[in-house]
């Protein structure tokens, strides 16, 4: 007859309305400020840079590259490299950034810095709460902002942080084992250098 | 003088509240409270006039009054309103609604109750940006034409026992030529802002609202066909006492629940609100014939549409729920104008239950749902109604006057969608 569906839904809404009252488990929000749902581990917000140690400045894993710069699609990152080096995790020397902007209110969160950055070094946050009185100033996030411990990282994406260390581990242990190699190599090409030339050589 | 004689007033008054016998007297003191709040003030302010000019004084003092109280009560039901409504839909999608706005720079949070305040000063202080193309003095004067007519209707709305503004011989009449001024300011509004979607919008709101003005007033007809009077105050007294175990109201009636029915229908397309919202259908026309009004001029229009939609629920109370009667006798003890108030939250909980539950209409379905079939329907009400006038009352007359509303409102759905089988879409072009 016309009009059952009209009856069945004004059930349904009111099934809902009282329903909402008697069982809390009903309602699907929270009210945000005061409670927080806990966020998805593969959240995302925008980029910030994982530093090694204590020290921000000199843990910083970024040696200044600009491969994220040059990838970014709306161009909200700005890098000056710097005029010296500092040593990274493995001891290399290495540039590292003068100046790491990123302009938040241009970013659009696509992770693509993530995606090339060759030294772990850029990842993304789940921080959102990042609303400010100043719509230029306060949005443009410099290195020191950006900056945030390796405990940090495994705080938010414990599993990829820990991917991220084994890929580190590796680059490190593959290049202590060069070292080792090329010591040994050179020790060898030391002592018994009247015997036999390193092959290297011939 | 002022300070001596108000608080004599209130001193015999809440004696009389509360010492002048239990029962009859201060319920009827209660009951009164307003009116006799009003006839004093009115007579206290006359009273500061010289003898020759009273008579006017306390003609004009007591409009002032009357239109002060009218507006000061609605506008704070519409403020609650507003709440209320955000509340309402949201526990529909079991969801909170807003619950923090309170009192600013405390933690007091009133469950959101601030939140119309907070409202208001945002309309007040927003810019009122008047298009370069909109004509200035038309679009300057639509939101005022638009809340003037609503609230004259108010003027024939009985909210209590001696509560009406102005008891016109002709109350129903009034109130259904004054509600047709509301067209013209909506078309006002539309053609003046010089916007595509505020005509479109207009236009729907006109052909809309003139369609269905013609079920409302006709779903009113026969009420007024059996209480014999136009006035307001008429058909609520021919709804008095009890009609065996259930109240006189008309409601209660095969030809009453019809016309309640077809009524309440009529009032939710007349006061444009969902499921027929289609003058301000935000997913096609932005926001309809106030697309082009910010601010104060906006809250205007929102007022105006809830204000609207009070007097149309309160008409409503009055036609068919028996205006401030209370339901039973033993219930008699509350004031007349709680019971009125009572309904009207009632009736305006119903509006809000349908907007949280019906989708918006298609603009043909809605034209043939106005005049396929709710003017037959009304038509045959008529036809109901005289027929339950000249039969006798017993079980037989109900018998016959049910089936005359079953059996048309039953063919007539099928006759309008039964034959309608729905088939696979074919697209020609898109595929």
């Amino acid at each position: 007859m016309l009009g059952k569906g009209i009856i069945k839904g004004l059930a349904e809404t009111a099934r809902n309305f009282f329903g909402s009252f008697v069982s809390e488990r009903r309602l699907t929000t929270v009210p945000y400020p005061d409670a927080r749902q806990p966020l998805a581990e593969n959240t995302r917000q925008f980029p910030f840079l994982v530093y090694d140690g204590d020290d921000w400045e000199q843990g910083l894993r970024c040696v200044a590259c600009q491969i994220c710069e040059k990838e970014c699609p709306p161009q909200c990152i700005y890098i000056v490299k710097s005029k010296d080096k500092k040593p990274d995790y493995k001891g290399q020397m290495q540039f590292y950034p003068a100046v790491f902007d990123i302009d938040l209110a241009v970013c659009m969160s696509c992770q693509i810095c993530v995606e090339v950055c060759p030294f772990e070094s850029i990842k993304m946050d789940t921080e959102f709460e990042l609303s400010t009185a100043d719509r230029f100033g306060g949005l443009l996030f410099h290195k020191k902002q950006l900056a945030k411990p390796n405990a940090h990282y495994h705080r938010i994406h414990p599993t990829d942080a820990a991917a991220s260390d084994a890929v580190l581990a590796a680059e490190k242990a593959k290049q202590e084992a060069k070292a080792r190699a090329a010591a040994e190599a050179k020790a060898k090409a030391a002592a018994p250098a009247p015997v036999a030339p390193p092959p290297s050589a011939s | 003088m002022f300070p001596r004689r108000l608080s004599v007033f209130i001193l015999r008054q809440t004696l009389a509240a509360y010492f002048g016998g239990l029962g009859f007297y201060m319920t009827d003191a209660l009951d009164q409270i307003f009116v006799t709040t009003k006839q004093f003030l009115v007579a206290f302010l006359a009273g500061l006039f010289p003898p020759a000019w009273q008579p006017l004084a306390t003609l004009l003092i007591s409009a002032v009054v009357m239109v002060a109280a009218i507006i000061g009560v609605f506008a704070t039901l519409f403020a609650i309103t507003t709440v209320l409504e955000r509340k309402g839909l949201g526990r529909m999608q079991n969801r909170h609604g807003p619950n923090r706005v309170g009192i600013p720079f405390t933690q007091i949070r009133l469950a959101g109750f601030g939140q119309p305040a907070a409202d208001g000063i945002k309309a007040l202080i927003k810019e009122d940006v008047v298009p370069v193309a909109a004509d200035k003095v038309v679009h300057f004067l639509a939101p005022v034409v638009m809340v003037v007519p609503v609230i004259l209707a108010y003027a024939v709305l009985p909210v209590g026992r001696n509560m009406v503004a102005l008891d016109l011989d002709a109350g129903v009449l009034f109130f259904f030529a004054v509600g047709g001024a509301v067209e013209l300011a909506v078309f006002m509004a539309g053609w003046s802002s010089r916007n595509k979607y505020a005509l479109l919008g207009a236009m729907r709101a006109i052909a809309q609202m003139i369609s269905y003005e013609i079920p409302l007033i006709l779903a009113a007809v026969p009420v007024i066909m059996i209480a014999r009077s136009l006035s307001t105050t008429g058909i609520i007294a021919a709804q008095a006492g009890q009609a065996g175990f259930l109240p006189a109201w008309f409601v209660f009636t095969p030809w009453g629940f019809a016309g309640f029915v077809l009524f309440m229908i009529a009032a939710t397309a007349e006061s444009n609100r969902s499921p027929f919202d289609l003058p301000e259908g935000e997913s096609e026309l932005v926001a309809g014939y106030f697309t082009e009004y910010s601010g104060f001029k906006f809250a205007l229009f929102f007022l105006a549409e809830y204000l609207g939609l009070f007097v149309i629920s309160g008409l409503a109370i009055t036609l068919f729920l028996g205006g401030w009667h209370a339901p039973f006798p033993w219930l008699a003890w509350l004031p007349s104008w709680f019971w009125f108030f009572v309904k009207l939250l009632g009736l305006i909980f119903v509006f809000i239950w349908l907007r949280g539950t019906l989708p918006r209409l298609r603009l043909d379905q809605l034209m043939n749902f106005a005049w396929k079939f709710l003017l037959p329907l009304t038509l045959i009400n008529l036809l109901t109604v005289a027929v339950w006038h000249y039969l006798s009352a017993s079980g037989w007359r109900w018998a016959v006057c049910v089936l005359m509303v079953i059996v048309p409102y039953v063919a007539l759905g099928r006759g309008l969608w039964g034959h309608r089988r729905v088939r696979k879409r074919v697209y020609r072009y898109a595929e």
